[in-house]
């Protein structure tokens, strides 16, 4: 797999999930995604983008086109050093909420995307990859 | 590989020139691929061969960053192929009649040497023969991207979503539902809600013969997405048989309004508009 | 900083969400709103998101919200002019707007926010009418 592109930006406050947004749109707009596509993937990105800011206490996202020969796919990457996630299944499951919000986030953000990983270790930081084929 | 790096940076306009002619008329289709782009890709292959070949001694790990030229090139070469209608062979045949200019000019650096030859050989042989699989794995993909995107088309242009009446939408559904085909007859009935401004559609599934778990989540979904715009659905044509299957499944519906008939539905559907069917007075007699 | 225009229709308040909002703009729309319901005595809030190509929870959050503060000053909300790709997503999240009523635009928000408005008319006269 060739990833053709690698952009870093930083999600440090609600500014920058706009921006995000924003560059998640220009990324699948340019690999022509369909309109219902774009919104899933900007909306799960939206979303990690949040947790990142709210609960990981700022981070980054990292932007990769990819092209595995037949087609080509946005992935991207939220990483934060922040508290952690010490029940990854937990988090998972629908309706979890640490922070009184309407409990969604990972859970639903996964339903978003075709892949989705996540790896967190207590005290060190959260990292959460989301992947979206066209 | 550093031997054949060598050869090639040293021949490379006679290596290109001899594979050129080694190309069988049926893979270099002239009649579909002019001299200077056949060319074009013939050159570029060989500089990317170069390129990848230099450090790695093995036959290759063709992920390595090293071999990224030439992973593009392969691309290329068999995603247009693909368009163009040439077969696996072709497009692999294109890659494997390299060799043969590639050995003669081994042979003439390493005469002296035939231990050494015959190992370069084998070496450059491998390598090429994984490059044509690669280029065989990628227009395999390609062809059933490619047919994917068809039958995309062909499910976008067959579900005609009908106006019963004004503010009353109608999709009668035919045939299997499969996960893909669900998802765009949902698009296609959500953008004619808005485009028609209709607060009713009915979905009739008299015409699909089964109904599994999937799908009829994917019908749930479809019904929840249209509430939240501000439309209602009524699911009408509901068998017998599928009513079990959805409750054997434990399938909620929900307070998903269904029906047995279309008929029964648009009854309803006016009903909800605010609407009433009535016999004209005095038939003439 | 912009706010969000709040717009007065008779008795009901319309806002048109054209913009990405961040979070300050989020919550001074919900701090006007409440204060112009108080104001006006509304009995209804539309909210126009026909423009917005995205919905997150926070935006969902926002609405909800809004929809509950209404409520305890006596005024309905309706969400009108969400689009296809927006409703999907939202589903597939698994958002919902408990308490959020919706309607295809702000036409029949108007008509659904007048007709429950009647209905509250009626049953109120009606109670009072028990009373006495």
């Amino acid at each position: 797999m060739t990833p053709a592109n690698l952009d870093k930006m930083p999600v440090r406050n609600s500014g920058d999930i706009l921006l995000v947004r924003q560059t998640v749109r220009a990324r699948a707009v340019e690999l022509g995604f369909t309109l219902v596509d774009q919104t899933k993937i900007i909306t799960a990105a939206s979303e990690l983008a949040r947790n990142t800011v709210d609960y990981g206490g700022g981070g980054i996202v990292l932007f990769e086109t990819l092209n595995d020969g037949a087609r080509r796919g946005l992935r991207l990457t939220f990483e934060d050093h922040g508290p952690g996630i010490p029940d990854i299944q937990l988090a998972l499951k629908d309706g979890w909420t640490s922070g009184g919000g309407l409990g969604l986030g990972l859970s639903g953000a996964k339903r978003l995307v075709n892949e989705f990983h996540i790896e967190s270790k207590v005290g060190a930081g959260t990292k959460v990859v989301i992947t979206r084929w066209k | 590989m550093s031997k054949m790096a060598d050869v090639i940076r040293k021949y490379q306009a006679d290596i290109l020139a001899d594979w050129m002619k080694e190309i069988p008329d049926s893979t270099r289709r002239s009649d579909l691929i002019s001299e200077s782009e056949f060319r074009g890709q013939c050159t570029q292959f060989l500089r990317a061969l170069e390129e990848g070949s230099r450090e790695s001694e093995r036959a290759g790990d063709l992920s390595a960053p090293d071999w990224g030229a030439m992973r593009d090139v392969l691309s290329e070469v068999s995603r247009s192929r693909v368009q163009l209608g040439f077969t696996p062979t072709q497009v692999a045949t294109f890659v494997f009649s390299v060799k043969s200019p590639i050995f003669n000019r081994l042979r003439r650096e390493l005469g002296n040497e035939p231990e050494v030859l015959a190992d370069e050989t084998l070496r450059t042989s491998l390598l090429i023969d994984e490059l044509g699989l690669y280029t065989t794995e990628i227009f395999q993909r390609s062809r059933e991207e490619i047919i994917r995107l068809q039958q995309q088309e062909m499910l976008e242009l067959s579900t005609p979503v009908i106006k019963l009446w004004e503010g009353i939408l109608a999709l009668p559904l035919i045939g299997t539902l499969d996960s893909a085909r669900t998802q765009i007859v949902m698009e296609t009935l959500l953008q004619k809600i808005v485009e028609t401004g209709s607060s009713v559609a009915i979905i009739d599934i008299t015409g699909v013969p089964t109904v599994d778990t999937l799908v009829a989540q994917h019908l749930i979904k479809t019904v929840t997405a249209a509430r939240l715009m501000g439309a209602d659905c009524i699911i009408s044509g509901i068998r017998p048989q599928i009513a079990q299957t959805i409750v054997h499944l434990g399938v909620g519906l929900g307070d998903v309004t269904t029906k047995a008939s279309l008929a029964d539905a648009f009854l309803i559907a006016l009903t909800r508009a605010g609407l009433v069917i009535a016999a004209t007075s005095a038939k003439a007699s | 900083m912009e706010r969000i225009p709040i717009l007065k229709m008779g008795e009901f308040l319309l806002v048109s969400i054209q913009v990405d909002m961040h979070d300050r703009l989020a919550l001074a729309l919900q701090e006007d709103l409440t204060n112009r319901i108080s104001e006006t005595g509304a009995r209804g809030v539309l909210i126009d998101i026909s423009s917005l190509e995205i919905v997150d929870s926070f935006i969902g959050r926002m609405i909800s919200n809004i929809a509950g503060m209404a409520r305890i000053m006596d005024a309905e909300t309706v969400v009108v002019g969400m689009r296809p790709a927006v409703a999907i997503t939202l589903v597939e999240l698994g958002l919902s707007m408990p308490g959020v009523r919706t309607a295809l635009n702000v036409e029949k928000g108007m008509d659904l926010l007048r007709s429950i408005s009647a209905g509250n008319r009626v049953a109120r006269t009606q109670r009072d009418a028990r009373k006495s």
